[in-house]
């Protein structure tokens, strides 16, 4: 017995117990514990919904919210973690590839349905008229990002630190300029088509949830499906894999890896670029979203595994469901509580893996 | 004891910035003094405690402007009173400012060994992001939890300063010499700790952390504790940044401010701590003179718009690229430029964790 009590290595059980701890407490509280506020006041356990067998419509839509936050994340990040993969390239543009992609839809959108500003209708809007503006985004930065990619970055490779510190000065640039340049940098707005603007009646679930935030979870999952088979089915896929694990190795096989390199930019601003756009219909852009969504992409891939397809569905996945739930099941004390300590939980999830484990979830030590 | 012209050069140069400083407001006007020299020696201060991360621990945080913050928010809500004025937002503990001072000093760093034990196992570029999303998330805390503060932030802090400062309000002066004073004291600070068995081994693990690791020393532990020696600088900077602009909201400690710091050390030269001084002063004095100038009518002219933050991320982008040691590494380049000149003696250019290939 005291054998096998000896083989037990503390160190990597302290962290095993705390997480699971965490987790079974988190679920339980938000299973069982919890309960929907009194008229007045409240305690621990009052949440704005109560526990999911209170309400659990409210629970699922609680779900769906967090998957459809998902869905976006991952779009965005996905692009992120693509370029650091293979290039080990830190884009600390990426926000600003993100705002700026979301200014460029809004105003092609603007363009193509005669400047109607910020109080365009959905019923004004065509498919087309949703989908061109987002392709505009994502072909612009593309080549934004290509020539940022061969101006400044292809010939100091390696040089991590150094490329970091040009795309933060990159960004600062871009932030600049979008505030002097596009709709004089106040929060814009995409609209989505108008048969999209209502509400679905879920079956089995027994709840009406909105039709927008569905279609982009199905983008995410588009997006994902797409780069899935880009990667592990096709020859280029096949060789950007090869880059993620061996870059030398890869071009003494005669690979030219500045092609790949390139292409791996382009598609990497292009989906940062089409995720601002899908994230300007759901809410709006404003200047100082480049941070807000240059943080959710480090948090997704951080907590993943920087360079892993897998590892940024996981990261999405944990951020948006995590962001979701503490937003409406935290302690509060009665309808006028202003106080949200979600962002607290961004950062316990972000230490528990990081304790456990510190190349992320599918993240590989390089 | 090699005395070679450039260790000269230096020397004559401290003495001569250390006499001006000392001087500072018979010979500068009031402006240059309470906004331009007072704002350099605060946000030296912070940005040294950067540097001397990236130089000595080769790990470069975007932490530290959190950390500065931290302090200033904690001393407002300890420092400031409620009451019928309800003149602050935030807790309004109204304690003692000298406690207070020390709570925030002490609470600031043990955040930052809270922090720097969950970032001590990664370097490089992962530890650049994971200080940023502590930036970030520290700058969503204090804006969300409107308990400590709120987007609006914190008011009249330097009103309730410790006795043995004195006013703050009337009396601006005082603020400067204070912050000179705490500006050499953090030099000096520094330059000791790197010459304890803890700074040497600190090097040692910057340069080679899995030979430290088998010779027996606690990478991790190393790392951990010269960053929450660090976030006790940064600290610093924070209650003195708090006493000159008597408030403290979310937005100094935002992305901005993060990245701002960040230029700042850059700018200077991540290689010694000197260049955190050197690096303030010309950002601030670009800030302060470049923002309506021939310089943005320029850009304007030529349909590019934008204002002093188009101008100074161009100016860091070209210092990253032409100098990536900063002005600090401009001017080793120009002695080692004359050594090589002179004689076979040339001073070594030391090359800093920016230049160095990963």
């Amino acid at each position: 017995m005291s054998e096998r009590l000896a083989q037990v290595d503390v160190r990597r059980l302290v962290p095993r117990l705390v997480v699971g701890t965490v987790v079974i407490a988190a679920l339980l509280y938000v299973i069982v514990i919890a309960q929907p506020p009194p008229e007045v006041g409240g305690n621990w356990r009052s949440t704005t919904f109560g526990s999911a067998f209170d309400d659990w419509r409210s629970f699922t839509r609680t779900l769906l919210n967090g998957l459809t936050f998902a869905g976006l994340l991952f779009i965005v990040a996905s692009g992120f973690s693509l370029i650091f993969g293979l290039m080990r390239v830190v884009n600390m543009a990426h926000g600003s590839f993100y705002l700026l992609g979301g200014y460029i839809a809004y105003e092609v959108q603007q363009k193509m349905t005669g400047e109607q500003g910020y109080t365009i209708q959905g019923f004004n809007v065509n498919t087309w008229e949703w989908v061109f503006p987002a392709l505009v985004a994502a072909g612009v930065i593309a080549v934004v990002g290509l020539v940022v990619q061969q101006v400044f970055l292809r010939w100091n490779q390696g040089q991590e630190l150094r490329q970091a510190l040009i795309t933060i000065a990159i960004s600062v640039i871009i932030a600049d300029q979008v505030i002097a340049h596009f709709n004089e940098g106040l929060a814009s707005s995409v609209t989505w088509p108008g048969w999209m603007n209502r509400l679905v009646e879920l079956p089995l679930l027994g709840i009406e949830y909105s039709l927008t935030r569905l279609v982009v979870l199905c983008l995410g999952l588009a997006v994902g499906s797409a780069l899935w088979l880009w990667l592990y089915r096709t020859r280029t896929g096949m060789v950007i894999r090869a880059g993620v694990d061996d870059q030398q190795m890869t071009s003494a096989l005669g690979v030219n890896i500045q092609l790949t390199f390139a292409m791996a930019f382009i598609v990497g601003s292009a989906l940062a670029a089409f995720g601002g756009a899908v994230g300007a219909s759901q809410g709006a852009v404003a200047p100082g979203q480049d941070g807000q969504w240059l943080l959710n992409s480090l948090v997704v891939v951080i907590i993943g595994g920087l360079g892993s397809l897998l590892g940024a569905a996981a990261g999405s996945l944990l951020y948006g469901l995590v962001f979701s739930f503490s937003a409406v099941y935290l302690p509060t004390t009665g309808n006028n509580c202003c106080t949200q300590y979600s962002i607290v939980f961004t950062f316990i999830l972000l230490a528990l893996v990081l304790a456990f484990r510190p190349q992320g979830l599918f993240g590989k030590f390089s | 004891m090699t005395r070679d012209p450039k260790t000269l050069a230096e020397r004559a140069i401290a003495v001569g910035v250390l006499v001006v400083a000392a001087l500072g407001p018979l010979i500068f006007n009031d402006y240059w003094v309470d906004v331009i020299l007072t704002q350099t020696l605060i946000v030296g201060i912070a940005a040294a405690s950067l540097i001397f991360l990236a130089a000595y621990g080769g790990m470069i945080s975007l932490a530290q402007t959190m950390l500065m913050g931290s302090a200033g928010f904690m001393i407002g809500n300890m420092v400031t009173k409620g009451g019928a004025g309800g003149e602050s937002k935030g807790l309004t503990l109204g304690w003692d400012p000298t406690l207070s001072l020390a709570l925030a000093l002490v609470g600031t760093t043990v955040i930052g060994l809270l922090f720097g034990l969950v970032a001590s196992r990664s370097t490089g570029i992962y530890f650049l992001m994971i200080t940023l999303t502590y930036s970030v998330i520290g700058f969503y805390f204090v804006g969300q939890v409107t308990v400590v503060s709120g987007f609006s932030g914190i008011a009249n802090i330097n009103r309730y300063t410790p006795p043995f400062v004195g006013d703050m309000v009337n009396d601006r002066y005082r603020l400067y010499y204070i912050a000179l004073g705490v500006a050499l004291a953090v030099y000096a600070l520094i330059r000791f700790a790197l010459r304890t068995p803890f700074g040497l081994a600190l090097q040692g693990v910057r340069d080679e952390p899995v030979r430290m690791s088998s010779l027996g020393y606690a990478v991790p532990l190393h790392r951990t504790l010269a960053f929450g020696f660090s976030s006790f600088l940064a600290a610093l900077a924070g209650v003195l940044l708090v006493w000159w602009q008597g408030q403290i909201a979310p937005g100094d400690i935002g992305l901005q401010s993060t990245i701002d710091l960040l230029m700042v050390a850059v700018i200077g030269g991540l290689t010694r701590i000197e260049g955190a001084w050197v690096g303030a002063l010309a950002f601030i004095v670009i800030n302060n003179y470049v923002r309506d100038s021939w310089l943005t009518d320029l850009l304007d002219r030529v349909h590019v718009g934008g204002s002093f933050n188009t101008i100074i991320g161009l100016v860091f982008l070209a210092i990253v690229i032409f100098s990536p040691d900063g002005l600090i590494g401009a001017w080793e380049r120009i002695w080692s430029f004359f050594g090589r000149a002179g004689g076979p003696d040339a001073p070594v250019v030391a090359p800093g964790p920016v230049s160095q290939e990963a």
